[in-house]
């Protein structure tokens, strides 16, 4: 990975904020209804990474959301598994033994989560660490302050490095785009750390608000789009935190269909950072199929 | 003391004034004018539809530099005919007396245009305040309407007021920064004429105003007709010549534009709306955002 | 599937149907003419069927109004005009807007669902674009009446009297609202005919206008063809002519009210140019390319139907466009998720064929994208003429269909002459990223609505209308409601 280098950012096409956010009112206006409805919302539950990242994890919460994971609702048979559980790299180990062999990824969180400010050899020992104890997907964050001061050869550098330190395990790049503080920005990072090889970029911590955004992750698709029109390589997307209902979800989903397409509408190209989402997207499922409206207290809560 | 009486005084030649010169008409048709007095009578000359046509090339020409002039410049300029007509103010009342005014009307009619020529120069940098808006849009869009000119102007004088018709004619035009080819009254060539000459000495750009002697009847139909006039002034046009303008007119959906001689602006009332109907509102967008 | 460069639409996620209920709506079998605040049948008894372009099966039968009928809907104005609405307290006048406002936004899904029906325009723009705007229209308009002393310090203004007004079938309701919310708040009176073609809203407006009380006579509603324009333009006891439509007629309109002391305003045809820079943002031009032409099937005056592109992003550019129309969906107007309606009428239909045709013998590259059109009703997908010159009728000509000719550019003169290069002048596009060359290029073009890193945004407040052939005269804001006032400066 040593023949890759930094583009020229200053070159890059600039984002019109109001245009995007009327682009994405139009994509918002459309009308998802019965199977389509369904459909979305199936393929919406197989790419959640099921998240808990709080300095209150215990063995016990991973356990438990491990079991959600592979379950998500007894009374639903042949609802599709979550994507991947994420937790930090302390319950990797966990999370691995408790997922095993049932296809859910694990994904840890590294690189000094949720700040990234520590030293590099640390946050690289992190990602080891998280890799070593089994993690098949590493989240890490960018150096936003490097990146705000202009910085971007060390941003580049560190993530490159962060890539190497990953073996095998893919590396989603989160951009932390809510202290990124403009949308060209979003593009800018969007375009560094796809070329400093991420396998998939992804908007936040779920740690600062704002957390992911339909407008961010529109910029974010459409530099997905002309890199790999550029390049030929595919990179997926996550948007992570704040989306917590159905319908948002159902709205990234358009956002994506028409925006990348058919090829990236799956969880090998997508991904929701989401804690509460899946049951929400449960509840509506089991309104489909039963013309009720559900309550919460009828879906477990891990 | 009989050197006077026995000088024989230089005549001079009445000619058009188009793109900044005063060509005589490419048709070699004039028109036999008495003067008052015991003067011989003038060789006004007699413009031809060429002459109409050079002179909306001219114009034509002229309009993308004067369009882009400040109003700032055009007031100094509009100011300064004002100033040269003053410099002239006896010239310009023997004009007068010689188609036919008396001693003080003539006077009267030379200070009315030179306070008219002062208010218009004093519109040049403001008609665009008063005729602009910063529009209040619900979406998040900066929003503006301003005046911009309306191209050329077709401006038939008043048939009377023979000074400050004119004035009025082709002033709110010229203030507005369009172009303008200028039809003299019939009444009032010499003035006209002598009009041109105070142009052509007041910084006014080549093209920026022309101005034809001729009959009027002959050439309007070639004013409403020309697809390359974008409004045409009328004063003083009876009711059928004035319809028939209009359905002329439409063949390129010319702005329309009558002029009360009996009302000039400038002078019994604000000269605002003759700018503003010359001038076309354009609405810019732009997003607000970082 | 359709796909564009490596990317894949209409895969395995199909959106299911998603049609507006047309439950709530109640559309009579006949409509009468709407005069002196009730409904009657035309003198001569005739109607006519109005289509739904999307089904081509009748909608309801409309009646045709005669030069008799004409004459007692202006009779009605001028009565209403003497003996209520210019005496009336202007606050008053203001609070009947109001009403009418308020009245159109609580109707508004009914109204949005005719409108559709009628003309063939996509639910999703009815709904979230004309009948809004026509509420918010009335509703900007009903706070004026009384403040018009303000709009216009030292002026005695005054209203002009009976305004004929006559509206084109692209926004039927929209358009109404346009002309009858700053006659009505400048103390005027109106008579309207909407077009032939789509009368079916400005017959609910005058239901409307019954529900809420207004005033018998102040607005009277014609219905027919051109017949019936000519008729209302003719009428002896107009003191004012609005019309909005092709420049053709504005121009026979102008000749008809030749010799007469009638004011008139038109809105007319276009050519729009909208020109995008190396520079812009490629993603949001492509989005107002988009919205520019393909937002009402290019059935809009102001549609950018002439792309001007830098020949330096040419490419990434077009490459851009193609896929995004890939993803419009044409269809069912009623479907909620439908991009691309159906084609007003039969006429215009075959009208945009021609220009396809005449397109293809000028040499131009045709190219269509988005979903298949449906088989039944008057559909066109959106299309691309590439390879075209100035020179061809289609970059001259306005199509008023979902065409869209490309040329590029060199430099800022170029765009800029080719952009004005054109008898129309009513609007213009401009995508870059340069606020100088914004603040110069908005200033050369001529045109009476410029967009700058947007297009086809519309709003009460703001003037619209054209330069040169496209028009006479502006809509909307301060300068709009000049043209329904005398405004005597105060000496």
């Amino acid at each position: 990975m040593t023949d890759l280098t930094l583009p020229d950012l200053r070159r890059l096409t600039p984002v019109d904020p109001i245009g995007v956010s009327e682009r994405v009112a139009r994509l918002c206006s459309r009308s998802i209804k019965s199977d389509s409805k369904r459909e979305g919302l199936l393929r919406v539950l197989s790419m959640i990474d099921l998240t808990t990242l709080e300095g209150a994890d215990t063995p016990g919460k991973v356990l438990q959301l491990c079991a959600k994971a592979q379950n998500l609702h007894a009374s639903m048979p042949g609802l599709p598994q979550v994507a991947a559980v994420c937790v930090y790299p302390t319950m990797v180990a966990v999370a691995r033994n408790a997922v095993a062999d049932s296809g859910i990824a694990v994904a840890s969180v590294a690189t000094a989560f949720p700040s990234g400010q520590a030293p590099l050899s640390v946050r690289l020992d992190d990602t080891r660490a998280a890799v070593a104890a089994g993690a098949d997907e590493i989240d890490m964050v960018i150096s936003r302050g490097a990146f705000l001061a202009g910085d971007y050869q060390q941003v580049f550098d560190e993530i490159v490095a962060v890539k190497q330190a990953c073996a095998d395990a893919h590396l989603k790049v989160i951009l932390e785009t809510g202290e990124l503080g403009s949308l060209d920005q979003v593009r800018k990072a969007s375009v560094l750390a796809m070329a400093a090889g991420a396998d998939f970029i992804k908007t936040s911590t779920g740690k600062i608000q704002p957390a992911a955004t339909l407008p961010v992750t529109l910029v974010m698709l459409q530099a997905i789009r002309d890199y790999t029109h550029d390049t030929g390589r595919m990179v997926g997307m996550k948007p992570a935190g704040g989306i917590s209902k159905s319908k948002l979800a159902l709205q990234y989903l358009v956002m994506l269909n028409e925006t990348l397409g058919e090829r990236w509408l799956n969880k090998t190209w997508f991904r929701f950072g989401a804690s509460s989402l899946a049951n929400d997207v449960l509840m509506q499922l089991q309104k489909i199929e039963t013309g009720r409206y559900q309550s919460a207290d009828y879906f477990s809560k891990d | 003391m009989t050197t006077d009486k026995q000088r024989l005084p230089v005549s001079k030649t009445y000619k058009l004034f188009i793109g900044g010169q005063f060509p005589r008409t490419e048709s070699g048709r004039y028109t036999r004018f008495e003067v008052s007095g015991d003067a011989p009578p003038v060789n006004v000359c007699r413009a031809s539809r060429k002459d109409f046509r050079n002179a909306c090339v001219a114009a034509r020409d002229a309009f993308g530099t004067w369009s882009a002039t400040s109003g700032y410049l055009r007031g100094q300029i509009l100011y300064r005919i004002g100033e040269v007509l003053e410099g002239r103010h006896a010239q310009f009342c023997a004009e007068l007396q010689r188609e036919g005014l008396s001693a003080q009307a003539a006077s009267a009619e030379v200070d009315a245009a030179i306070d008219q020529c002062l208010h218009f120069a004093g519109w040049t940098d403001k008609y665009v305040q008063v005729l602009s808006a910063v529009n209040p849009v619900s979406s998040p869009h900066f929003n503006f309407s301003a005046p911009q000119p309306t191209g050329v102007v077709a401006a038939v004088a008043p048939a009377k007021r023979g000074l400050t018709g004119f004035v009025a004619a082709i002033l709110p035009a010229i203030a507005g920064t369009n172009t303008v080819v200028a039809i003299a009254s019939e009444a009032h060539p010499l003035t006209a004429v002598a009009f041109a000459e105070v142009l052509h000495a007041s910084d006014v750009p080549a093209g920026v105003v022309n101005v034809l002697t001729g009959q009027w009847d002959e050439l309007l139909p070639h004013c409403a007709s020309h697809m390359d006039v974008n409004a045409l002034v009328l004063a003083d046009v009876d009711a059928k010549a004035r319809a028939e303008c209009q359905i002329a007119a439409a063949d390129n959906v010319k702005r329309l534009v009558h002029i009360d001689a009996a009302c000039l602006p400038g002078l019994e009332q604000d000269g605002l709306d003759a700018v503003g109907d010359l001038q076309e509102i354009k609405t810019t967008w732009h997003p607000v955002a970082n | 599937m359709s796909e564009s460069g490596n990317l894949a639409f209409e895969g395995s996620w199909q959106y299911s149907p998603a049609p507006e209920s047309t439950e709530h709506v109640t559309v009579k079998a006949d409509y009468g003419l709407f005069i002196d605040g009730a409904f009657a049948p035309a003198v001569s008894g005739e109607q006519y069927a109005s289509i739904n372009p999307a089904t081509e099966q009748p909608f309801a039968q409309i009646a045709q109004a005669g030069v008799a009928d004409v004459d007692r809907a202006v009779a009605a104005a001028r009565k209403a005009f003497d003996s209520v609405w210019q005496p009336m307290p202007a606050a008053e006048r203001g609070k009947y807007l109001f009403r009418i406002a308020r009245a159109i936004a609580e109707r508004s899904r009914e109204f949005a669902v005719v409108e559709s029906m009628d003309g063939g325009k996509p639910i999703r723009e009815a709904r979230d674009i004309d009948i809004p705007l026509a509420s918010a229209h009335f509703f900007y308009h009903a706070g004026w009446a009384d403040k018009l002393q303000y709009a216009w310090p030292g002026r005695a203004v005054a209203p002009l009297g009976v305004a004929a007004q006559i509206i084109p079938w692209n926004f039927p309701l929209l358009m109404l609202a346009w002309k009858i919310a700053p006659a009505l708040a400048a103390g005027n009176t109106v008579v309207l005919k909407p077009a032939e073609t789509t009368p079916l809203t400005a017959l609910k407006f005058a239901e409307l206008c019954q529900d809420i009380g207004l005033p018998a006579g102040v607005v009277n509603i014609v219905t027919g063809d051109g017949e019936a324009g000519a008729a209302l333009a003719n009428a002896d006891g107009i003191n004012k002519l609005a019309f909005t439509g092709s420049t053709a007629v504005g121009k026979s309109l102008i000749r008809t009210l030749a010799g007469r002391d009638v004011p008139y305003t038109l809105e007319l045809g276009g050519k729009a140019a909208n020109i995008v820079f190396e520079d812009a943002s490629l993603d949001e031009a492509v989005e107002g390319i988009v919205n520019g032409i393909f937002f009402n099937q290019g059935h809009v005056c102001c549609a950018g139907s002439r792309l001007l592109v830098s020949e330096a992003i040419a490419e990434p550019l077009l490459e851009r466009l193609r896929t995004r129309i890939e993803t419009l969906r044409v269809g069912d107007p009623l479907d909620k998720n439908t991009d691309v309606g159906a084609i007003n009428s039969k006429a215009q239909f075959d009208r945009i064929q021609h220009y396809l045709d005449i397109g293809r013998e000028e040499g131009a590259t045709v190219w269509q994208g988005g979903s298949a059109a449906p088989t039944t009703g008057y559909f066109c997908r959106p299309t691309l003429l590439t390879d075209v010159a100035q020179s061809h009728r289609v970059v001259q000509e306005e199509i008023f269909g979902p065409v869209l000719t490309v040329q590029t550019f060199r430099t800022f003169a170029e765009a800029q002459a080719k952009a004005n290069n054109t008898p129309y002048g009513l609007s213009g596009g401009v995508w870059t990223d340069k606020g100088s060359r914004i603040f110069n290029m908005t200033r050369q073009l001529n045109a009476g609505v410029v967009w700058a890193n947007t297009f086809n945004k519309f709003d009460p407040t703001s003037p619209f209308g054209g330069f040169k052939e496209s028009g006479v005269g502006r809509e909307g804001g301060l300068h709009g409601l000049r043209a329904y006032l005398k405004a005597e400066a105060m000496v």
